[in-house]
C-alpha cells in the first residue's frame, strides 16, 4: 500500500469527528502539519524579538527574513505596498514552513493539495481586485486596455487580458500544488525502486533519491518565493496602475 | 549487460507500481472533495491566527528592533565623529603646548648659558688679575732674592774663605783685600755661568 506513490497525499482523520451544521471540519492530518508550520514560525520569530543590539542566530534569521521580504516588496510594489508587508510576511512564511515541514519523511505536505493552493490564490486574487477598485474606482478595468495598441487589435487584446487576469488564481494555485505533488510523487516512486530493486539495483535511484531531495528543498523555497513575488506583483498592478 | 538487468528490474518494478496502485481505489486524493471543508477550515484558522499574531506582536517587534538598531548606529556615529573632532583638538592642543614648552626650556637653556658663560669670564678675569698680580709680586720677590742672594753669598763666600785661610795659615788676612779676591772670583764665575 505504501508502495503507492499518491498515498503520502492522503488526508485522514485525527482524532474525532467534528461536525458542525453537518459540515466535516474534523481535525486531520492536513491541519496538524497547517498548525505545526504556524507555530514553528510563531516560536522562531518570537524568538527573534529579543531585543538586543548585536543579535544572536535566531534574531539575525528573523531580521534578515524581515528585510529580505521588506525589500522584494519595495522593489516589486513600490513603497504603497508596505500596509500590506505583514500579510505578505505572513503568506510568504506559511509556505514556506509547509514546504519544508513536507520534506521530512512521512509527514504531510499541505501545500500540495490544490484545495490549499487555490484557496489562497483566491483570497489573494479577490483581495486583490477589490483594493485595485478601492484605489482606482472604474479606472481599474483600465489595467485591461494596454496602452499603444493599434484599435483593430484592441478587442482581441481585452478579451486575452481579461481571461489572463481570471486565470491568475488558478495559474497561482496549480503552480505551487503541481510542483510540490510532482516532487514528491517523484521521490516516492524512486525510493519505491530502491526498495523493489534491493540491495544490487538500489544504488541508482537511491542516488536519484537523494538529489532529487536536494532539489525539493530547492523547490520548497522557490515555490514560496514565487508566490510571494507574484503576489506582489498582482498587488503592484492593483497599487500602481501603468498599463 | 549490467544496463539490460537494471533496464528490465525498472520496467518489472514500474510493472509492480502500477499493478500496486491499481489496487487502490486510485486517482489524486487532492481531488477528493471528502475533506476539503475541513482543510479549507483549518487553512483559514491557522493561517488567519498566524497572520494576527505575526502583523500584531511579532512584526511590529522587529521592526522596532532594527529602526533602533538603525538609530543607535547613526547615533553611535554621530559621537562618534564628535569625539573625533575633540580628539583632534586636544592634540592639536598638545603639539600647541610641547612646541611652546619646547621655545621656553630653549630659550630658558640660553639663558643660563650666557649666564654661566659670563659668571665664568667673570671668574677668569678676576683670577687672570689674580695671578697677574701674584707673578708680579713673586718676580719682585723673585728680583729681590736675585740681588739679596748674590751678596749674601759673597758674604758667606768672603766668611768661608776667610775661615779656611785662617785655619790653613792660622792667621787673620785683611778682610778688605779677601773680599776683592773673591768678589773678582765671583765674576768669574758668574759670568762663566751666565755664558757671557
Amino acid at each position: 500500500m505504501a508502495a503507492n506513490p499518491m498515498y503520502q497525499f492522503n488526508v485522514y482523520r485525527i482524532g474525532p469527528e467534528i461536525k458542525i451544521n453537518n459540515i466535516d471540519i474534523s481535525f486531520t492530518n492536513a491541519s496538524l502539519f497547517m498548525v505545526i508550520s504556524s507555530l514553528a514560525i510563531l516560536i522562531i520569530f518570537n524568538l527573534g524579538t529579543k531585543r538586543s543590539i548585536i543579535p544572536n542566530k535566531i534574531q539575525l534569521l528573523s531580521e534578515l527574513s524581515y528585510s529580505f521580504i521588506s525589500k522584494m516588496i519595495s522593489d516589486t510594489a513600490g513603497s504603497k505596498a508596505k500596509p500590506y508587508f505583514s500579510f505578505i510576511f505572513s503568506l510568504f512564511m506559511f509556505v514556506l514552513f509547509c514546504n519544508m515541514f513536507g520534506m521530512i519523511p512521512y509527514s504531510f505536505t499541505v501545500t500540495s493539495h490544490i484545495i490549499v493552493t487555490f484557496v489562497l490564490a483566491a483570497f489573494i486574487f479577490i483581495g486583490v481586485t477589490i483594493i485595485g477598485f478601492i484605489k482606482h474606482g472604474l479606472g481599474y478595468l483600465k489595467l485591461f486596455v494596454p496602452s499603444g495598441v493599434p484599435m483593430v487589435l484592441l478587442p482581441l487584446i481585452v478579451v486575452i487580458e481579461i481571461i489572463s487576469y481570471l486565470s491568475r488564481p488558478i495559474s497561482l494555485s496549480v503552480r505551487l500544488f503541481a510542483n510540490m505533488m510532482a516532487g514528491h510523487t517523484m521521490m516516492k516512486v524512486f525510493g519505491g525502486f530502491v526498495v523493489s530493486l534491493g540491495i544490487v539495483g538500489g544504488w541508482l535511484p537511491l542516488g536519484f533519491s537523494v538529489a532529487l531531495t536536494g532539489l525539493e528543498i530547492l523547490v520548497a523555497f522557490l515555490q514560496a518565493y514565487v508566490f510571494a513575488i507574484l503576489t506582489c506583483i498582482y498587488l503592484n498592478d492593483a497599487l500602481n496602475l501603468h498599463h | 549487460m549490467l544496463k539490460k538487468i537494471i533496464f528490465q528490474s525498472l520496467a518489472l518494478s514500474l510493472i509492480f507500481t502500477y499493478s500496486a496502485q491499481s489496487a487502490e481505489s486510485g486517482g489524486m486524493p487532492q481531488l477528493n472533495p471528502e475533506f476539503w471543508i475541513s482543510q479549507i477550515f483549518w487553512l483559514v484558522l491557522t493561517f488567519g491566527l498566524l497572520f494576527i499574531i505575526l502583523s500584531k506582536f511579532i512584526l511590529p517587534k522587529i521592526s522596532n528592533n532594527l529602526e533602533s538598531r538603525k538609530s543607535q548606529i547613526l547615533e553611535n556615529i554621530e559621537t562618534a565623529d564628535k569625539q573625533r573632532e575633540d580628539t583632534e583638538k586636544k592634540v592639536k592642543e598638545f603639539d600647541k603646548i610641547i612646541n611652546d614648552t619646547k621655545v621656553e626650556a630653549k630659550n630658558f637653556f640660553n639663558s643660563e648659558r650666557q649666564k654661566v658663560l659670563d659668571d665664568i669670564n667673570n671668574k677668569r678675569l678676576s683670577l687672570e688679575k689674580d695671578i697677574e698680580k701674584e707673578i708680579i709680586k713673586a718676580e719682585e720677590e723673585i728680583d729681590q732674592l736675585k740681588k739679596t742672594s748674590q751678596e749674601k753669598v759673597t758674604k758667606i763666600a768672603i766668611e768661608t774663605s776667610s775661615d779656611l785661610v785662617k785655619q790653613l795659615i792660622g792667621e787673620d788676612i785683611n778682610k778688605s783685600s779677601l773680599s776683592a779676591i773673591v768678589e773678582d772670583l765671583s765674576k768669574k764665575e758668574m759670568e762663566k755661568h751666565n755664558g757671557i
